[in-house]
């Protein structure tokens, strides 16, 4: 059974098919491509598999574990992180403080050692401290540690937005459009940092992009949706030249 | 692609603003620690002088109140400032604190203790009662998104003062406790009335002090800030920047909506037992709108989520008003002007910009004669 196997998702707003029997399978440690036309459905299947929306058919799971229709909160603890198409940093606190946050569930004290400043208070906060900052030095970001988060160059802040998605400690992290946005410098330097991060965090990755050049550059694997449906799904090369789908993106 | 570009731009104005504007202390950053350290010894300092200076009577009989409002000012900007949602009937969680406080402390009167824990028994039942009814109030508005609190609270302000002002409770001779929103019937003896319907809380006995008020500013200083810069504090405001990336990070929304707001009423009813105690009578009809629109003007003047502009602000404006009395009618008009000054100088982009020019002089003339020395 494969890592990820995502079963006859679907999901209808009123009368409109977002998303029709979608069909998924990623292989542990997999860089895994969803491309498709603006309005495709790609961000609703996000939605889907973070619990943003209950799909209204078929399931999703996750090494094993059904984690179709739970609550975002719960998917997160299972181990499904994201970033976001328009970029949702904690605008008012500092990177540090971004990714510290995103900490909460894996260090823990309670609100009354938070208050009243008991021991655990200073030892998991130092652990979380180091945590962060080892995090934010994969990423570049260790020099910016006390900038707000909204002062940073956008560069920085997609980097920012996968550093906080990777300190849940996911199995599976979804990267919406990370290269929206971005000069081509930029996106060279995303290419790499998505690959390290696959390497040293041993995590698997689906991600949304309009970079053809992202895509066929770093993914093993695409699905392309159009109008909701999946119209090709196999090995990067072979998808991008499949007709059909040259035709869903440039016209006839 | 226009939205994207727009971005863009944004962000290259951000980059600009990164470089002149760095470093808003982390956790551990010895500036959080430094900040609280100056705060608390500027408050302990001020007391020291201002317990020596002789003052006129109408100025310590504002001491206890100032006191007050820098407390609610603090514990409001929890909600408005670190939560981010509007709170418009915090006097309401005070009037609830003021009139368990005093019914608490009248029913305990006789007993065989010192005045300061009886004191110190009822402001603990005030914070308790507050905190209880920030549970009521949270449980189904917290869970919604919008401006549902603002109307909620707004609401629950206005009830509570309609009812409390009702109420009547009293000890009858034979020492069992009439509660009733008629009148007395069996309570005949004045000293058994606690509450007098719209005579409101009569005899209070008046424990509150200055040292008293101070300590529990220095307290509530200390809750507020030790809360803003731990685990729990960084999820409120996680969950105040936004909440969508909070929910997608692991972050239970309603529990630290809820955490947020339970202290901030629970300091609310606290400052209210202070307040009460401050007086012989009191009525609940003090504790209407106005009072609660004049905390969130501290709030709003002082900074929106800056506790120590709080205490800033609650000082300066709760004076004010007092010292322009010389000026007879112009009073108000000069008030309201400085208000404006005040929130052009805090909120225009501008003014900011200047202000905070001028702070790194301040700092780099410190930073010399630290060097100096």
């Amino acid at each position: 059974m494969a890592y990820i196997d995502i079963k006859h998702l679907g999901i209808t707003f009123g009368g409109l098919k977002a998303v029709d029997d979608f069909n998924l399978e990623i292989k542990k440690g997999e860089l895994y491509g969803l491309i498709g036309p603006n309005g495709a459905g790609k961000t609703t299947v996000f939605n889907m598999l973070t619990g943003v929306y209950k799909p209204n058919t078929g399931s999703i799971v996750l090494d094993g574990r059904d984690i179709t229709g739970m609550k975002t909160i719960d998917i997160n603890k299972a181990g499904v992180a994201r970033t976001f198409q328009n970029i949702r940093l904690f605008k008012e606190l500092t990177v540090l403080e971004n990714v510290e946050v995103a900490l909460h569930n894996k260090y823990k004290y309670s609100t009354f050692s938070g208050i009243f400043r008991l021991p655990s208070f200073y030892k998991v906060e130092k652990q979380m401290k180091e945590r962060s900052e080892e995090l934010l030095k994969v990423f570049g970001l260790e020099d910016a540690k006390d900038f707000k988060a909204s002062n940073l160059p956008y560069g920085q802040q997609r980097k920012l937005e996968i550093a906080r998605a990777l300190a849940t400690d996911p199995k599976l992290l979804l990267l919406d459009e990370p290269a929206a946005g971005m000069n081509p410098n930029e996106t060279a330097e995303l290419m790499e940092t998505i690959s390290l991060i696959r390497e040293k965090f041993g995590v698997t990755i689906l991600l949304i992009e309009h970079d053809m050049k992202l895509v066929a550059g770093i993914c093993e694997a695409v699905t392309v949706l159009n109008f909701g449906r999946v119209l090709a799904q196999g090995e990067t090369a072979k998808v991008l030249k499949d007709p059909e789908v040259v035709k869903a993106y440039i016209g006839d | 692609m226009a939205e994207k570009k727009a971005v863009g731009n944004k962000a290259a104005d951000n980059k600009k603003a990164a470089v002149k504007a760095p470093a808003k202390g982390g956790i551990f950053s010895s500036r959080n620690f430094k900040g609280d350290i100056i705060t608390i010894a500027v408050l302990v300092i001020a007391y020291f002088i201002i317990s020596n200076l002789k003052l006129s009577s109408l100025m310590t009989g504002l001491l206890v109140p100032v006191c007050v409002y820098i407390i609610m000012a603090m514990s409001l900007n929890l909600t408005v400032g670190i939560l981010g949602e509007l709170s418009l009937g915090h006097a309401g969680f005070m009037c609830v604190g003021a009139f368990t406080g005093v019914i608490f402390s009248r029913l305990i009167q006789s007993a065989a203790m010192p005045e300061l824990l009886k004191f110190i028994l009822s402001i603990l039942v005030a914070t308790v009662v507050g905190a209880v009814f920030g549970i009521i109030i949270g449980i189904p508005v917290l869970r919604l998104n919008g401006d549902y609190l603002a109307i909620v609270t707004l609401a629950f302000g206005e009830i509570i003062k309609a009812l409390l002002n009702n109420l009547y409770v009293g000890k009858t001779a034979d020492g069992s406790i009439e509660m009733n929103m008629s009148g007395f019937k069996n309570v005949t003896d004045s000293a058994g009335k606690f509450v007098s319907g719209p005579l409101g809380l009569t005899k209070i006995p008046k424990y509150a002090t200055f040292e008293i008020a101070v300590v529990m500013v220095v307290l509530v200083y200390i809750i507020c800030s030790h809360f803003i810069h731990s685990r729990d504090g960084r999820a409120v405001m996680a969950i105040r920047d936004n909440r969508i990336a909070a929910e997608s990070v692991g972050i239970n929304i309603t529990k630290y909506k809820m955490i947020a707001f339970v202290l901030s009423s629970a300091m609310a009813g606290a400052a209210g037992c202070l307040y009460a105690h401050n007086y012989a009578t009191l009525q609940a009809v003090k504790f209407d709108y106005n009072k609660s629109i004049l905390i969130l003007v501290f709030v709003v003047l002082g900074g929106i989520g800056n506790i120590k502009g709080s205490i800033v602000s609650a000082i300066i404006l709760t004076l004010l008003p007092e010292l322009l009395r010389g000026i007879g009618n112009y009073r108000m008009l000069i008030y309201s002007i400085l208000l404006i000054v005040i929130m052009l100088i805090n909120w225009s982009p501008k003014s900011r910009v200047v202000v905070q020019r001028l702070g790194a002089k301040i700092k780099g003339i410190f930073v010399k004669e630290k060097a100096a020395v």
